[in-house]
């Protein structure tokens, strides 16, 4: 057949651009990560996709937008996020020192302000005027109202109806912060639906609208650029290791939902083959329940959002409805990089239960006085089954590194029905419930 | 108008590709007037009332049918589409349901209604692209409409449809670069479906003029034949479109319709209705006459 599609466009040549194995794992450019990522989307999208790929490299070559970004993450987001080493949770770790690279510090309370601010520095030099988010549950649309209000932008956050009723004091957040929060009412009324509905009125709007994706998924460039924008976590955190105890860590351990605090937090270490990386996905009931966003343990490679990655589907390609404790993890794909270090052996990715995170959320709140969102207790759970492990291996002077992508305040409502805390009246008079990240 | 075919035209064009969809867009080209092309869900209302509605438009005066596979993530679909095959997985569609549907359709049109198939692409690289692309061809489909499928992730599907036979109808938007227009056409085999706006499915008011540029900007990187889409639902659009695309392509207003809360018959009633006034549109695009809502002069034949 003719090679239709050996054009010398730039998007014709893509199909034989597949990763580039010659270069640092850290350093791998999109749109392909081994056979995940691309730009699964309509042809719309796609002016508004190479505008944005040639603004992001442009900006990472600017020197006042690179020093623009890191003036803003020091005075404004507070960065560097300290390094805090937890030994009294430490002890239920079988014997490994564990630091937690604290992103819950962060201004907004999670990672990703990160992103956010540096996405939002680039809509300003496109010259856009609108930006719309999707969330889950609210943190990513709290940050992304946060940056529209500090950069005069408009700001539509689109959330599943259920999660706005449910979380009505991040709603009130985002309108505090200037933000119009609209309620999505279709589909199964989830994270998922949210960014459907965010990707349609992208579709109509791309002109003066950036879609602000939130996490690592999404088409070529958001996983590579979202990355970027995060990897500021792991290059402090190798830093700070090196500083504190002199040498790398054995394990880094991360949530992933989309995958954004993980994949910031690796990047720096992809490189440094004795560092092993743990993913922790949300095993919600637990695997054999059907109940959970394991892509890893119970998905398959497709396509949903614009990227081929792993993914919850039926038999038809139908994607599954997802379910964690965790709305932030509560997601059915997951970035593609993710999917790329997963089939590599890179990093390892492991199912957490919602119960098996909720007892690490604990155990870090009455040992260590810190509270943790759901999400990074997922991260924490896994790091205590990482230690124990290694000290059932006989292995000593063992180090983990778990990135507390999120701080827990959010999160009060649900932990204290979980734990019996609260009476339900209560519970229903503060109008919150079940929160998260992504 | 532009002229016939040439023997190497790339792409959209067709009649050397044995495209079943470009040889009747072309005699209706001769004829003088434009095609019309319905989009309807499979599986909705059930998988049976989705033949009846295919074959009732057709009757209607419709020329090209555009079958959608239900999907649960339709991006590129507004509200009233989205309802519709969110109503048919909940009925239990499954995708295999749309070959027998295709199979059925082809039967009793004789074979004489290119039958498309629209479908998000996860569905399909779920069953396998060459797999889909054997069962729809044998089905008697003619191709597959892919809105969220560029060429440059196409390179299975491209292989797939060489190999079946199948048309490839690619998307190109009013956003689209000369270069984006001329790697889409040179992808395309069938014809290239020219969205009307930047947006979603969906009822509109106005079909604005960035359609007509679109079109002509498409033709000039290439393309042979152009179809419309998106926002298209009276009989005046369908006319005004008519004029200068080589099928228009309506969706939601064929299945708003089909949505209501009436008895089945009642519904496909005004299905046929809507099919007849779009129809007379059509016929009426280059004729220089009135658009009117009577039937269409020409109705579709059905053995049914």
């Amino acid at each position: 057949m003719p090679d239709l599609t050996s054009s010398t466009t730039p998007g014709g040549a893509e199909h034989s651009v597949r990763a580039d194995l010659t270069r640092s794992l850290a350093t791998q450019e999109g749109p392909y990560f081994g056979e995940f990522g691309g730009r699964y989307v309509p042809e719309a999208l796609v002016a508004a996709l190479d505008e944005l790929e040639t603004e992001y490299r442009k900006a990472l070559d600017d020197p006042a937008f690179v020093g623009e970004l890191a003036r803003l993450q020091r005075e404004y987001t507070g960065r560097p996020s300290p390094l805090t080493e937890v030994p009294r949770f430490a002890e239920h770790a079988g014997g490994s020192r564990v630091f937690l690279k604290r992103e819950d510090l962060n201004h907004t309370g999670s990672h990703k302000i990160n992103n956010v601010l540096g996405q939002a520095l680039l809509v300003k030099r496109m010259g856009k005027t609108r930006v719309i988010a999707e969330t889950g549950a609210g943190q990513h649309g709290v940050a992304t109202a946060t940056a529209a209000a500090l950069l005069d932008l408009e700001c539509v956050v689109y959330m599943g109806e259920e999660d706005t009723r449910r979380q009505a004091l991040n709603v009130a957040r985002m309108r505090l912060l200037g933000a119009e929060v609209v309620p999505v009412t279709i589909g199964q009324r989830t994270l998922k639906d949210a960014i459907n509905e965010a990707l349609r009125d992208w579709v109509a709007n791309v002109e003066t609208t950036h879609y602000l994706l939130g996490t690592v998924t999404g088409p070529h460039p958001f996983p590579e650029m979202v990355r970027e924008f995060h990897r500021v976590i792991g290059e402090e955190a190798r830093t700070q290791i090196l500083d504190r105890i002199g040498r790398l860590p054995d394990a880094l351990a991360a949530c992933v939902g989309g995958g954004s605090n993980a994949l910031g937090l690796f990047n720096a270490f992809l490189d440094d083959e004795g560092v092993e990386l743990y993913g922790f996905e949300a095993g919600g009931e637990g695997i054999e329940t059907g109940r959970h966003a394991a892509r890893f343990s119970g998905g398959a490679p497709g396509v949903l959002h614009g990227a081929r990655s792993y993914l919850l589907q039926d038999d038809d390609g139908q994607t599954l409805p997802s379910h964690s404790v965790s709305a932030g993890l509560d997601y059915p794909s997951v970035g593609p990089a993710h999917s790329w270090l997963h089939d590599l052996g890179r990093a390892t990715y492991q199912p957490v239960t919602d119960a098996e995170a909720m007892e690490a959320f604990r155990l870090l709140c009455r040992t260590e006085g810190i509270i943790p969102a759901i999400e990074s207790a997922h991260a924490l759970a896994g790091a205590l089954r990482v230690g124990r492990a290694a000290a059932e291996a006989g292995r000593t002077d063992h180090v983990i590194l778990v990135n507390l992508s999120g701080r827990g305040d959010k999160d009060v409502a649900t932990a204290a029905r979980w734990f019996d805390l609260v009476d339900d009246e209560a519970i229903a008079e503060t109008a919150t419930g079940t929160e998260g990240q992504l | 108008m532009s002229a016939a075919p040439t023997q190497d035209a790339p792409g959209a064009s067709t009649a050397a590709t044995g495209s079943v969809t470009a040889r009747r867009l072309l005699e209706l080209r001769a004829e003088g007037r434009a095609g019309l092309v319905a989009y309807l869900p499979v599986g909705f209302p059930t998988v049976e009332r989705s033949i009846e509605a295919a074959l009732a438009v057709v009757e209607s005066g419709v020329d090209v049918l555009e079958l959608g596979v239900p999907y649960t993530d339709p991006v590129m679909d507004g509200p009233v589409i989205q309802a519709a095959a969110q109503a048919a997985l909940d009925g239990g569609v499954r995708v295999a349901d749309v070959f027998r549907v295709v199979a059925a359709v082809t039967e009793r049109t004789g074979g004489r209604v290119p039958v498309l198939v629209m479908t998000y692409w996860n569905p399909v690289l779920r069953y396998g692209v060459d797999a889909f692309a054997r069962d729809l061809a044998a089905a008697g489909g003619a191709g597959l409409i892919t809105p969220d499928l560029i060429p440059d992730e196409g390179r299975a599907w491209l292989d797939a449809s060489e190999e079946h036979g199948l048309d490839r109808v690619f998307l190109v938007a009013p956003s689209s670069t000369p270069e984006r227009l001329a790697l889409t056409v040179r992808a395309s085999r069938g014809f290239v479906y020219a969205a009307s706006t930047m947006g979603v499915t969906g009822v509109r008011e106005e079909v604005g003029p960035q359609a007509a540029r679109l079109v002509a900007d498409t033709r000039a990187a290439g393309a042979d034949l152009v179809c419309v889409g998106l926002g298209v639902s009276t009989g005046r659009q369908a006319s005004e479109v008519g004029r200068y695309a080589d099928g228009v392509i309506v969706g939601s207003a064929f299945v708003r319709p089909m949505l209501a809360d009436a008895p089945w018959d009642e519904r496909l009633a005004a299905v046929r209705a809507v099919g007849a006034e779009l129809a007379a549109g059509v016929r009426s695009a280059r004729s220089g006459a009135e658009q009117t809502t009577d039937a269409p002069t020409t109705p579709g034949e059905v053995d049914a």
